[in-house]
């Protein structure tokens, strides 16, 4: 029997959920504010939607951030998918200790150390920082999420499944792609939009290894946002939640499409 | 197994760990012993900004006059002036004090969550997360508008007549760890929610049975259980808080820094790579035994579960 979900359980849940939602509604409720003062209602307008519409400098950073977050979601999925297998499937390999600690290290890392290592390491090799520069340093950061989210889905997985299919005739590489590959889609396809997003969103290490004619949406922003708050800004920052927001709920009904039938027992792995 | 399986099998073997692995030593190992070294090396007005520069084809000699030509001064300098030792001591206290605030406002949340229904509990996974995925920097920039002179907070405490003047939020401490609670609490909530969830009820029933009251089953059936969960949640806020950049520069006053700010600064203004290289430096060494424990913590987590 499971203990009741008292008063003081719902009052905390519901005000911490408060505590995260508020800011983000106020907002966006403020980006469609008349008024050329932020925080003084001028009624409802799009004028600061329109206002970015001609500010060609913020969309060109928008592309480019959308360019690198793609790119380097793709490569940290495929890097973190490997890791993940790796480190569940492989057993005992020499160097798994220091594999998993690396594994890790960045999700914690402080991103100035992040981007300062990074950034020395581009000028060692002598390459010129800008757009594949940052790529490649997004990727560090976010393929260890991509990794985490495969490694526990893969650490439920059914390995039976996998063997059913070779045992009964079907190549290693062809059971993996029909039969080990559309299971583990969601975990994978998850980790994509987690990569994806906070590339997105990085200001810190885009910093330090981009170049000129690579400003990132979030340095363009924090630069904007250091000279004070513009209603543009809101109308900017509006648009990526929405956008994030429509990755993460397609992202989910796919997930549950797609994952429905075999998540709702987990089972424990074989080994 | 066929000879074809066996084939296949080496050949993912060595892919699977082979390319990570060598991702691994190419973009985290090899950087940040580049940073080690330039910690040790002086600032030059050159192309790159430091010297002694490694030149391979001067052979053995140069390896010599490399390796005396580096030194601890820039260690030295980190040691004895105030400015940089300060801004380490904030980092580490700030950080440390909204861990704690951070515990204190995710337990009860956690704990509630792992209480819901059963079917409400993936929706209020789900409504924590969410946040998490829209941008750091925007959830920053929201309470600007928010905490500034003529902002909202000011504008709902006079309405409600509990301050009389507009108070000062922005550039304040307050607003500090207003941010950095703000953008943690996922990470603080949803460990302890898995620690939570996984917890076996009839342990609390047992306690009860045997006369022990509530309170004190938490505190002696409950916390211990979710121990692990609650180390992992605070690292996973103390260790990035520590390093932060954008929350202090952005809520923050200009009067004292953090480390991560102090770092930029070196950096991109003063254009003294070797200091913010020492500086990145001692940072790490000083969280090596948070960030250890940590993966300690997530290892356990993952792999034996």
């Amino acid at each position: 029997m499971r203990r009741a979900f008292s008063p003081f359980n719902m009052v905390s849940v519901a005000l911490g959920l408060a505590f995260l939602y508020l800011p983000i509604v106020i907002l966006v409720i403020f980006s469609f504010n008349d008024s050329k003062l932020v925080s003084v209602w001028g009624g409802w307008s799009l004028r600061w939607y329109r206002a970015l519409l001609d500010d060609s400098a913020i969309l060109q950073a928008a592309w480019v951030s959308l360019r690198i977050a793609f790119l380097s979601a793709c490569l940290a999925t495929v890097l973190g998918t490997l890791a993940a297998f790796a480190l569940v499937r492989m057993g005992r390999f020499r160097g798994r200790l220091a594999f998993s600690a690396m594994v890790y290290a960045p999700m914690v890392m402080p991103e100035v150390i992040i981007g300062l290592s990074l950034l020395l390491l581009f000028v060692a090799i002598d390459i010129d920082r800008g757009f594949w520069t940052t790529m490649l340093a997004h990727t560090v950061l976010t393929m260890c999420f991509v990794t985490v989210v495969v490694q526990s889905r893969l650490m439920w997985f059914d390995w039976s499944l996998e063997e059913a299919a070779m045992d009964l005739g079907c190549r290693p590489l062809r059971a993996f792609f029909t039969v080990t590959l559309p299971l583990i889609l969601p975990a994978i396809a998850a980790g994509f939009m987690l990569a994806f997003t906070l590339s997105l969103d990085d200001l810190v290490i885009a910093s330090f290894t981009t170049g000129p004619g690579a400003t990132t949406l979030p340095i363009r922003i924090y630069s904007e946002v250091r000279l004070g708050v513009k209603p543009e800004i809101n109308a900017i920052c509006t648009l990526m939640i929405a956008f994030v927001a429509v990755i993460v709920v397609t992202g989910s009904l796919l997930a549950k499409r797609y994952g429905a039938a075999e998540t709702e027992e987990p089972r424990a792995a074989p080994m | 197994m066929t000879a074809s399986a066996a084939r296949f099998d080496r050949w993912y073997r060595r892919l699977a760990i082979g390319v990570p692995y060598l991702w691994f030593v190419t973009f985290l190992l090899v950087p940040f012993l580049i940073v080690l070294r330039i910690g040790l090396s002086q600032t030059e007005l050159a192309q790159p900004p430091y010297s002694p520069v490694f030149d391979p084809a001067a052979g053995w000699q140069g390896i010599k006059e490399f390796v005396s030509a580096l030194s601890f001064a820039n260690y030295r300098t980190l040691f004895s002036d105030w400015l940089y030792l300060s801004s380490y001591l904030r980092s580490l206290t700030v950080a440390f004090i909204a861990t704690a605030i951070l515990l204190v406002i995710g337990l009860p949340m956690a704990y509630g969550m792992a209480r819901a229904p059963r079917w409400m509990q993936p929706m209020l996974v789900t409504a924590v997360i969410l946040p998490f995925w829209t941008a750091f920097l925007i959830r920053i920039y929201a309470w600007i508008t928010i905490l500034q002179r003529d902002g909202l907070l000011n504008d709902v405490l006079l309405a409600l007549g509990i301050i009389k003047e507009p108070a000062t939020w922005l550039a304040t401490d307050t607003a500090i760890f207003i941010g950095i609670v703000y953008s943690y609490l996922p990470f603080m909530v949803l460990p302890l929610y898995a620690a939570f969830e996984k917890m076996d009820d009839t342990l609390l029933e047992a306690a009860a049975d045997l006369g022990c009251p509530r309170w004190k089953a938490f505190w002696l059936v409950t916390l211990p259980l979710a121990w692990p969960g609650i180390l992992a949640g605070c690292l996973l806020c103390f260790i990035p808080a520590v390093g932060e950049f954008v929350i202090p520069d952005l809520l923050g006053g200009s009067q004292s820094l953090f480390i991560g700010q102090t770092l930029w600064t070196e950096f991109f203004s003063n254009k003294d790579w070797p200091v913010a290289s020492a500086l990145a430096t001692l940072l790490l060494t000083i969280l090596l035994v948070p960030i250890l424990i940590f993966q300690r913590v997530q290892a356990r987590e993952l792999e034996e579960r």
